[in-house]
């Protein structure tokens, strides 16, 4: 069996019908319980105090901001290449759900920010790069709506998320590319200098797998709905014409 | 209760803005699919009713 095979609409329903409420159940089970496991089990650190809780709502949120926008690129090229409706659809479902995790990284990074720097905000290489790539968010979803014709559409935002890219790995990367900004390095590093303690990796890793889940589901819930939000547009026309 | 020291107001609130953007987006989410699936249904009866 071919993966292509679930670029046929009517493949992607019946399998994502079949497929959602697993993952949604698994995704509701595993985020609650990450965050219980964090917010009520888990020490306070001894330099950020309470305030290191926040690292089981932001670094997920944050993996999830920029781990969007390259799944958008992965299925924007499969359009752009195979010119398959159902892959520029997920694109196009993913985007606000993007936007959302970006604009959570920024507020919860923001409100930790304040006491722990003494600011809500600098100019620093990742959180303005995070700033851009929400701005790329905003621009992608409403382009969609600008364009009436929707094949148009799909083809200027897929060109549009492959410049935005640049900015969605500058995100990630932005603390290797310059050694410079109020920004720490990665919380799960590899190196064991930078490596967050166990105590706060585990339930960190089963937060970021909770918020994996909760995308994919809300990603088969969108893309489902732009399936049929296409279809009933045809049907519209279809009756027009008659 | 977890105590939260002289940080609960900034732990709480980002849980709090995080809380409610995520059910925001599910919730407009959900309704949104319901809106569709109900009109496409709508539109698929008329269509095999008036042939």
């Amino acid at each position: 069996m071919s993966i292509w095979e679930y670029a046929n609409p009517k493949k992607f329903m019946q399998t994502s019908a079949w497929a959602l409420p697993w993952v949604t159940g698994l995704a509701v089970v595993t985020l609650i319980g990450a965050l219980i496991w964090g917010f009520f089990f888990t020490p306070d650190d001894f330099r950020m105090g309470s305030t290191v809780k926040i690292i089981y709502i932001h670094v997920p949120a944050a993996i999830m901001a920029t781990g969007t926008w390259f799944m958008m690129l992965a299925t924007s090229l499969v359009w752009l290449i195979r010119r398959h409706h159902v892959s520029v659809l997920a694109a196009k479902a993913a985007a606000p759900i993007g936007m959302t995790m970006t604009l959570i990284g920024l507020f919860t990074g923001a409100i930790w920010g304040q006491p722990m720097w003494g600011t809500w905000w600098a100019w620093d290489p990742r959180l303005t790069a995070f700033l851009i790539l929400f701005l790329f968010y905003l621009g992608y979803m409403a382009l969609w709506e600008a364009i009436e014709n929707p094949d148009t559409a799909a083809d200027l935002t897929s060109v549009l998320c492959l410049v935005g890219s640049v900015f969605a790995v500058i995100s990630r990367y932005a603390v290797l590319f310059w050694n410079q900004g109020l920004h720490q390095g990665s919380s799960l590093s590899m190196d064991q200098e930078e490596h967050v303690a166990d105590v706060y990796a585990w339930p960190l890793w089963t937060a970021i797998i909770g918020f994996g889940l909760l995308f994919v589901s809300l990603v088969l819930i969108r893309t489902r709905t732009e399936i049929r939000s296409r279809r009933l547009r045809a049907l519209e026309a279809r009756e027009r014409m008659a | 209760m977890v105590e939260l020291g002289k940080y609960a107001g900034t732990v709480l609130l980002a849980y709090g803005v995080t809380i409610l953007l995520v059910l925001g987006l599910v919730a407009l989410s959900l309704v949104k699919g319901a809106r569709v699936k109900r009109a496409l249904e709508a539109q698929e009866k008329r269509m095999a009713k008036n042939g």
